[in-house]
């Protein structure tokens, strides 16, 4: 090879680079390890850390079991080992279930359209603000303080250089929905958009229409969030917001210490054409037969550059597949029964103990600690191989001696015994 | 010489919506060991009966359903992907491995810091090993893929400008830039300036000092650039912005040329981004998970992302006291799964193995350009880094364009290179091989290339209307933007079912045109 370029060796190959830019150290990182020392490395970091011990955190990141079916489709190397599906006729099949994403997303949700992925909730946000900005020409947005508190970071992130001011809206003490006094006296003619999350962080599920009728009396778009994919399986889809932001994490995605995660965003149709990220349409081939191909990248980065909707180009393609796969297995009937034990294993722990909020919830709850803090009571927990629950303070103040507990179809009746004795002593 | 492609019975299907029949299932949940909660009681009436449409289908219909489609598909583990700018090496099967190890994919990014130290430690490590390879001073592991990874780093360029009193106006963005630069710089509220290349191909430095002044925040520059030359005055270039003030920003999405053989941190770049989906060999999945890591000089440390780790009292904890912090640009600590996969990656290289891949992927790209030169147009003389770039101005002679040999090149059995992109050249063929192409797969696709240089002279017309072989023919995707379908929808009649007897397989409509080297 060498010969046939005219070279002579392969330094010769990087000659032409000015002598300044080379690096001529050795790069401090150890000699290449064989494939035994690499797992055993792992296990041993796994090994430092939870493994086996149950846990009742939720707060955007859920326990749920992952169907066998799920990793084997997506180890298939056709799936895996692909690019973003550019070239259609040699894409079918990655673009095939992206349709099929695209329409269980908004079976789901109740939208009419949805894209391919984002990169995780915490910014499909920010996307889903910056398109009811594009869509009302209008810039300032309000946002509940029940959405997760660390996507309300991410939207503040995104919003501080683009002139969009980020408002906030408060909850009701005694239910933990939203404040909608507070909200329709902060709502005005330059909000865009109204963000709410059902089930909101302390698990509450929200009454979406008649947050979409406060939305839309002061010419806003409401646009709802959600962490905990599963509740849609038996709660009302948000049918009444314009824009739904989501996280299928859920949805046979490992925890996973916080990702990779996929976001979704979907919405009524006739914002079609304000969507970020990457589209899959339905068309027809040359003989006429059924095809499917990526469309409307005249909104996207590599045909618009600044003047895009988003400067997302990569998304979550294999998540969303995983996610897919999930959303098969159950079906359905599957999605209802399991949203069902969800909600059936949360009301068991969550009815025995002082809840400091009294609406609706489907798998999480916020409960006191009881004259402990929720540090003690955690602490007490992990002797039994139990995580707690998530401490409330560091993001609510307010919440101070409080903790976010969540149950899923895998949290054992003996476990949550033990974390109901915890919590009532 | 061995045949790439001959034709195969490729099986249809139709979509999960079509095959669904009421009452079918492929799961089983444990019978329920609490009493069963009535949704309408609990959720006082915010229910739903059923997700309508959604669908039912057994477990074999399942995976007969994925499998099928999955072979519709090509991907790196059919052969060569030669994407140039997206770096499709080999995506080694431990990574998928250690990614699942139990105590590691259910870790939960709320779990107590003294039962996550394992993971946190593989971030903490990883993080060194990027500052080792960018020669840069602080790594953040935050941003999920490149383009947010830019928006992070023109974050950071902004808040650090602001500190010193003004965060200026502009960014200037090469013409021959990714559409994530430009797009990114007016999401952080910067305008955009385009800069010319020059006839080498490269940034032309006049245009750029003639542009510079104390407007300008900071240059966006990929290095080597899109057309895989390296920019040989990159001192220069750094030292033109810093001599005003602004910084300079390294798209990383070529950073496969540069391993172990050149730093940025020693040539002159501020902040930069990694894909660890290209250089560091973790798997695109047909359009991500991705992650971008942003390297950083020292002076830009007090305004990454929060949290950041910190080492105490031989423990990792998360550091959330970070005053002068831009914020989160996403929830948690980043791509974790992703993350774990490019250390694994770099843990199998070790420092001398990452330099030789470095090696072979120029190696790779500057044999695929010997072999092809004499048929195509080579974009820039100037010698070739990771990815060699060719224009069409032989091949439109006859009326074929790069988007027509790319789908002719799927007729030889390869995924096209990248087409018509960067936007300076006229009619680019983008070509980056990677390193972990064997001999014998790039003489073939040379030898597809050459062949097809040569039907564009004898027969255009085959080029024009490839691909022939493929199971679905050109698909037609200005239809599918002026009437956009996005979703399944019931059919308002139920569809006729075929009879028995109906369901021969296709004739095709024309002999297929084989390749020159299948025949």
């Amino acid at each position: 090879m060498l010969s046939t370029i005219g070279v002579n060796s392969l330094e010769d190959l990087f000659a032409h680079l000015p002598e300044d830019v080379r690096f001529r150290g050795t790069l401090d990182i150890p000699p290449g390890k064989s494939e035994y020392e690499i797992v055993d490395y792992f296990r041993a970091r796994a090994a430092e850390t939870a493994a086996g011990y149950a846990s009742f955190l939720g707060a955007g990141v859920y326990s749920h079991y992952r169907p066998v079916m799920c990793d084997v489709v997506v180890s298939r190397g056709e799936f895996l080992t692909s690019y973003t599906p550019y070239q259609a006729e040699i894409s079918q099949g990655t673009l095939t279930t992206i349709f099929e994403f695209q329409t269980m997303a908004c079976q789901l949700t109740g939208m009419d359209v949805a894209n391919a992925s984002m990169y995780d909730g915490s910014s499909a946000v920010p996307e889903a603000a910056m398109m009811a900005i594009r869509v009302t020409g209008r810039r300032r947005v309000l946002v509940s303080r029940t959405v997760h508190p660390e996507y309300r970071e991410v939207l503040r992130t995104y919003a501080q250089h683009q002139g969009m001011p980020i408002e906030e809206f408060g909850y009701e003490n005694e239910t933990g929905t939203i404040d909608t006094a507070d909200l329709e006296s902060k709502l005005d003619n330059r909000t865009a958009a109204v963000i709410i999350q059902s089930p909101n962080f302390f698990g509450v599920v929200e009454n979406v229409s008649e947050a979409a009728r406060i939305a839309h009396a002061g010419g806003a778009l409401l646009v709802d969030v959600f962490t905990e994919a599963v509740a849609l399986g038996v709660i009302e889809p948000p049918r009444d917001a314009d824009i739904v932001a989501g996280e299928l994490q859920s949805f046979a995605i490992s925890p996973s210490y916080g990702g990779p995660f996929a976001g979704i965003i979907a919405a009524k149709e006739k914002f079609i054409r304000q969507i970020p990220g990457r589209l899959v349409g339905e068309t027809k081939d040359a003989n006429g037969d059924r095809a499917f191909c990526l469309t409307l990248s005249t909104r996207e980065q590599h045909i618009r550059r600044e003047k895009a909707t988003s400067n997302i180009c990569t998304n979550q393609a294999l998540i969303a597949l995983m996610a897919t796969v999930f959303m098969t297995v159950y079906g359905k009937e599957g999605m209802r029964e399991l949203a069902i034990q969800n909600l059936s294993k949360a009301h068991y722990l969550g009815d025995r103990l002082p809840r400091r909020f009294s609406g609706a919830y489907f798998n999480e709850f916020v409960v006191r600690a009881n004259g402990r803090t929720p540090g003690q009571v955690n602490s007490g927990l992990l002797e039994h191989k139990i995580v707690g629950g998530l401490p409330l303070g560091r993001f609510y103040p307010e919440l101070d001696g409080c903790m976010l507990l969540c149950c899923t179809e895998m949290s054992r009746r003996s476990d949550m015994d033990v974390v109901a004795e915890a919590l009532r002593a | 010489m061995i045949k790439k492609t001959r034709q195969h019975i490729s099986q249809n299907e139709s979509l999960l919506f079509e095959i669904s029949s009421p009452g079918k299932m492929g799961y089983q949940l444990p019978e329920l060991d609490v009493p069963m909660m009535d949704p309408a009681e609990a959720l006082g009436g915010n229910t739903r009966a059923e997700i309508e449409d959604f669908p039912e289908v057994s477990e074999v219909e399942l995976i007969r359903h994925f499998t099928r489609l999955s072979t519709w598909n090509y991907a790196i583990d059919l052969g060569l992907y030669p994407l140039g700018s997206c770096t499709m090496k080999y995506n080694p099967r431990i990574n998928e491995v250690v990614a699942r190890t139990e105590g590691l994919a259910w870790a939960h990014p709320y779990q107590p810091e003294s039962l996550s130290q394992g993971a946190m430690e593989i971030m903490a490590e990883l993080e060194r090993c990027l500052a080792v390879i960018t020669g840069m001073d602080a790594v953040t592991l935050q941003p999920a893929a490149g383009a947010h990874g830019e928006m992070t780093g023109t974050l950071l360029i902004r808040a650090l400008l602001t500190s010193r009193g003004n965060p200026r106006k502009k960014i200037l963005v090469p013409d021959s830039a990714h559409g994530t630069n430009p797009a990114t710089a007016a999401m952080t509220g910067y305008e955009v300036e385009n800069i010319k290349s020059n006839e080498q191909g490269m940034l032309d430095v006049e245009a750029l000092a003639r542009a510079m002044n104390e407007d300008v925040a900071a240059l966006m520059v990929t290095n080597p650039n899109t057309v895989g030359v390296f920019e040989q005055y990159i001192h220069k270039i750094a030292a033109i912005m810093h001599d005003k003030g602004a910084l300079v920003y390294m798209d990383g999405a070529n950073m496969n040329a540069l391993v172990g053989i050149a730093r940025p941190g020693d040539f002159g770049i501020d902040v930069m981004h990694l894909n660890l989906h290209k250089t560091f060999s973790t798997p695109h999945g047909g359009g991500g998970p991705g992650a971008g890591a942003v390297a950083i000089k020292k002076e830009l440390e007090p305004f990454l992302p929060g949290p950041r780790l910190r080492r105490e009292n031989n423990q990792w904890h998360w550091d959330y006291d970070r005053p002068r912090s831009i914020g989160r640009v996403r929830s948690f600590y980043g791509n974790f799964g992703v993350l774990v996969r490019a250390l694994a990656y770099i843990m199998a290289h070790g420092g001398e193995g990452l330099k030789n891949a470095t090696m072979d992927a120029v190696l790779n790209a500057n044999y695929i350009r010997k072999l092809i030169e004499p048929y195509y147009k080579i974009a820039y003389q100037a010698p070739s880094m990771h990815e060699c770039v060719f224009s069409d101005d032989y091949q439109s002679k006859k009326g074929v364009r790069t988007g027509d040999i790319a789908k002719r090149l799927i007729d030889y059995g390869f995924h096209p290179y990248t087409v018509s992109f960067p936007l300076i050249v006229h009619g680019a063929l983008m070509i980056e091989p990677t390193e972990t192409e064997p001999k014998q797969e790039l003489d073939l696709f040379a030898d597809a290339m050459i062949s097809i240089a040569r039907e564009i002279e004898e027969n255009p017309a085959i080029v024009l209307n490839a691909p022939h072989l493929t199971r679905t023919p050109r698909v037609d995707e200005v239809t599918a933007a002026r009437k956009p379908i996005l979703r399944w929808k019931k059919p308002a009649e139920s569809q006729v079912r075929a009879k028995p007897g109906d369901l021969r397989p296709d004739v095709p409509a024309r002999e297929p045109a084989l390749p020159a080297s299948v025949r």
